[in-house]
């Protein structure tokens, strides 16, 4: 923490260079069907200079800021996971010679991948896919190969989206570990820079390349101002109790069936989740039958499909289907991986159609609990 | 006597049963023996016996047109059938048959019913025992319905 | 390959299915099969009583299937009923077929913990053919063991799976087995009835005994139930789940049951672990 760095953007753009050198595959924040998507970057050209984003529930605008910054947005509807998790992957091919089978896996993808732009929030949402693909017993070898790879380029938010939460839930806005370079945007004299810190040998070694100089305590005051000011302006806060408890207490409170009057199971709030990593597979095969395969594609567990056993599905209620993705993200996670699955990005209320607030349910859940106890003269 | 009384005591339906009560009981109480394939009730006939089994093995049937005869319950020893001794208008409602050589206390419905009325202490505490059976045989029946291992199970 | 080759490189490969021929097919019920598979590496996939592998038909598709038979020899036993496009693909297959297979996954039956007890086995319908493992490795070590029960409820006696095995079980004179089926013809002299009535016949020690259910998740349930009734500790009663399952290794999701998910913490599970949530109906 001590020992930061600015450089200007020309030192971002050598950055951007210096890995493509490297022969990384440079992914950043770029503008694409009218929000802030995730795609290849060769040039600060290519990053959303100008623009932030408007959030509300159910709600995403671009919108023009009156700077030129890079970062100045919150998070858009794509998450790292889709480069990480892919959404789509053949697991492994198999050819039929006669009465013999030869079964050919799916080799892991060698690209090496270098992130830029990487939120406190989607490292916290890294952190936790790599308990859920690599942490445990098994290891998912496409996964892996792309993760251990993967340079990451962090950037401290400046602006908190109306959705986010993730000072409630402890993971943002700084970027606090997980990362070969943080970057937090500064308006210097005579343009924007960047406040670097180092977080891993390869990114010292990167930012040892660059032009930059080290930041006078006063520029590291105003990169953790500016961080500060984002934290005191999110958008959202999750309940501070212990949700955990709150929601296995709650398994048959009412409230799942009142947010099933609004909830349209259409799986957004899965797809945009940084964390949700739910997938099932398909069998292909070919007209003869000599050839097939088998993909895996991310599945939602707002799917009737997803629960299906012999006889029909185990969840046929949308009610059901919501307390499994909440509980799962705000409650069970924790028995499973020893973290909450919730990272405050927001975006699961961004992109719900009907604008369902996962805080705000998780509000009204603890708020009954708080008038019984107090009908019950408890508290 | 005696060793009626003996054996009715020691049957898992009577079990701990105050010992007035028991002569009392016994009083309609006699043994009874059935063959392998014999029937010993058929639905319909007056239900004026109320059955304690000691041994072998009873089926109670229900038939139907073009399906015969199917089995929905199989009793063994410790068990009891023929409760319909207590429900107007006492008719059975079922064929019940012996599938192996069997042993039963045989208890006379309508003395039962005379003695449980004149006694009502006698009565609740058969009532007692009778209720769980009925109340057992309902949820098993409940679950049979659910056809667990069918097309869905 | 050798046996413990075979392990590696499926905890390396976990998702890739590796080749087996099937060497016997018999049909059991009238809509459950049983297959003999070999591996084509002639490796022997080494299993624990209880747990469960993924079976591909290729082209067709994957299914969680338990394995059903010796754990100490013979060949890798599969019994499946055919009641989707994927069972029903696998069930078709004959002799000299070639069939993918992952596995083994899961935890299975508590044999360790089961030593020195009285041992109740209770299935319903196909749920015997993942309790057969057990029962094997139970005769197979008898001595290890106290009294050994078999109770087991089909749907009518033509949907007695392993009839003949069952018949032989019954003539020994060191184990228990009780019969029972929800619906006969008047031909059929065993009992009818459901399969929770066969429990106050049995004789065991609760204080002593261990009982390991699989069947239909309610007569599970009801079984559990009248076992406690019976005196048996909530965590002396082990069920095995069944859940929708893609992956059997933690990472699709699919099969997560609150807490758990049934293909990594399972499926075997005790009933004290389970019991709160079975009770709450679409978890």
């Amino acid at each position: 923490m001590s020992e930061r760095s600015i450089f200007r953007e020309e030192g971002l753009q050598a950055l951007i260079e210096a890995l493509s050198r490297r022969g990384f595959r440079v992914i950043g924040p770029t503008i694409g069907d009218g929000a802030i998507i995730y795609d290849d970057v060769e040039a600060l050209g290519d990053l959303p200079r100008g623009y932030t984003d408007e959030q509300e529930a159910g709600r995403y605008r671009l919108a023009r800021r009156d700077d030129a910054a890079l970062f100045g947005y919150a998070v858009g509807p794509q998450s790292w996971k889709r480069f990480l998790h892919q959404p789509l992957l053949r697991l492994w091919r198999a050819e039929r010679k006669g009465q013999d089978v030869i079964v050919e896996a799916e080799p892991p993808a060698t690209e090496k991948l270098a992130f830029l732009g990487v939120r406190a929030c989607e490292l916290h949402a890294i952190e936790i896919q790599d308990r859920v693909l690599i942490g445990g017993d098994y290891v998912d070898p496409h996964y892996e190969s792309k993760r251990e790879g993967a340079f990451i380029v962090a950037v401290n938010c400046g602006t908190a989206g109306g959705t986010c939460f993730c000072v409630s839930m402890n993971t943002g806005p700084r970027a606090t570990r997980g990362f070969d370079l943080a970057l937090t945007e500064l308006t210097l004299e005579g343009g924007n820079g960047f406040l670097v810190e180092v977080g891993s040998p390869a990114g010292a070694e990167l930012l040892a390349e660059l032009p930059s100089r080290p930041a006078s305590r006063e520029e590291m005051d105003d990169g953790d101002a500016v961080v500060a000011r984002t934290a005191a302006s999110m958008g959202r806060a999750m309940p501070a109790e212990d949700i955990h408890a709150l929601l296995m207490r709650n398994l048959d409170h009412e409230r799942w069936d009142e947010v099933a009057q609004r909830c349209l199971s259409c799986a957004n709030c899965t797809m945009v989740c940084p964390t949700c990593f739910c997938t099932s597979v398909e069998d292909h095969n070919d007209l003869s039958g000599a050839e097939s395969s088998r993909t895996r594609r991310w599945d939602s567990c707002f799917t009737m499909d997803y629960s299906y056993i012999h006889g029909g599905s185990v969840r046929p209620g949308v009610a059901s289907r919501y307390r499994q993705w909440m509980t799962h993200k705000l409650s069970t996670w924790f028995d499973q991986f020893g973290t909450s699955g919730c990272v405050g990005c927001g975006r699961c209320i961004t992109w719900c159609p009907v604008g369902i607030d996962i805080t705000e349910e998780t509000r009204a859940i603890s708020d009954s609990e708080k008038l019984l106890g107090a009908a019950d003269g408890k508290s | 006597m005696e060793n009626l009384e003996r054996i009715l005591a020691a049957h898992p339906f009577f079990a701990g049963l105050d010992g007035e009560f028991c002569t009392l009981a016994c009083g309609c109480a006699k043994n009874a023996r059935f063959d392998a394939g014999q029937f010993i009730c058929h639905e319909g006939d007056s239900a004026d016996q109320f059955f304690l089994v000691r041994e072998g093995r009873v089926a109670l049937q229900v038939s139907a047109p073009g399906r015969g005869a199917s089995t929905f319950l199989t009793l063994g020893p410790g068990e009891v059938f023929g409760v319909n001794w207590l429900v107007p208008p006492y008719r059975w409602t079922y064929d019940a048959k012996a599938i192996a050589p069997t042993r039963a206390i045989s208890m006379d419905a309508a003395c039962l019913r005379n003695k449980c009325e004149a006694n009502h202490s006698l009565g609740y505490d058969v009532m007692k025992r009778l209720m769980p059976v009925l109340v057992e045989r309902l949820h098993t029946a409940r679950v049979q319905m659910l056809d667990l291992y069918g097309a869905r199970g | 390959m050798s046996d413990a080759a075979f392990a590696t490189l499926m905890h390396a490969q976990p998702m890739v299915p590796q080749v087996a021929h099937v060497r016997g097919r018999r049909k059991d019920t009238p809509d459950a099969w049983t297959l003999d598979l070999e591996l084509a590496n002639g490796a022997r996939l080494i299993y624990a009583p209880g747990q469960f592998n993924m079976l591909t038909a290729f082209g067709v598709g994957e299914a969680a299937i338990s394995v059903s038979g010796d754990p100490a020899g013979g060949p890798l036993i599969h019994t499946i009923r055919a009641v989707g496009p994927v069972s029903r693909a696998l069930t078709a297959l004959e002799p000299g077929d070639p069939i993918g297979v992952r596995g083994p996954f899961g935890v299975g039956w508590p044999m360790a913990q089961a030593e020195g007890k009285d041992v109740l086995l209770v299935a319903g319908g196909l749920g015997l053919a993942p309790l057969r493992p057990a029962l094997y490795r139970l005769l197979g070590e008898r001595a290890r063991f106290g009294r050994v029960t078999l109770l087991f409820g089909a749907r009518t006696p033509e949907d007695i799976v392993f009839r003949h095995e069952v018949e032989s079980w019954r003539a020994r004179f060191d184990i228990d087995v009780d019969v029972t089926v929800d619906h006969a013809a008047s031909e059929w002299h065993g009992h009818v009835g459901v399969v929770t009535t066969l429990i106050s016949r049995a004789t065991f020690d609760p204080c002593n005994a261990l009982a390991m259910i699989c069947g239909p998740e309610v007569m599970m349930r009801f079984v559990a139930m009248a076992l406690v009734e019976k005196g048996f500790g909530e965590d002396a009663i082990y069920l095995s789940m069944e859940r929708n399952m893609k992956c059997a290794i933690g990472h699709c999701g699919h099969c997560q049951l609150g807490p758990t998910f049934i293909c990594r913490d399972g499926p075997v599970f005790t009933y004290a672990q389970l019991k709160r949530f079975l009770a709450i109906k679409e978890l």
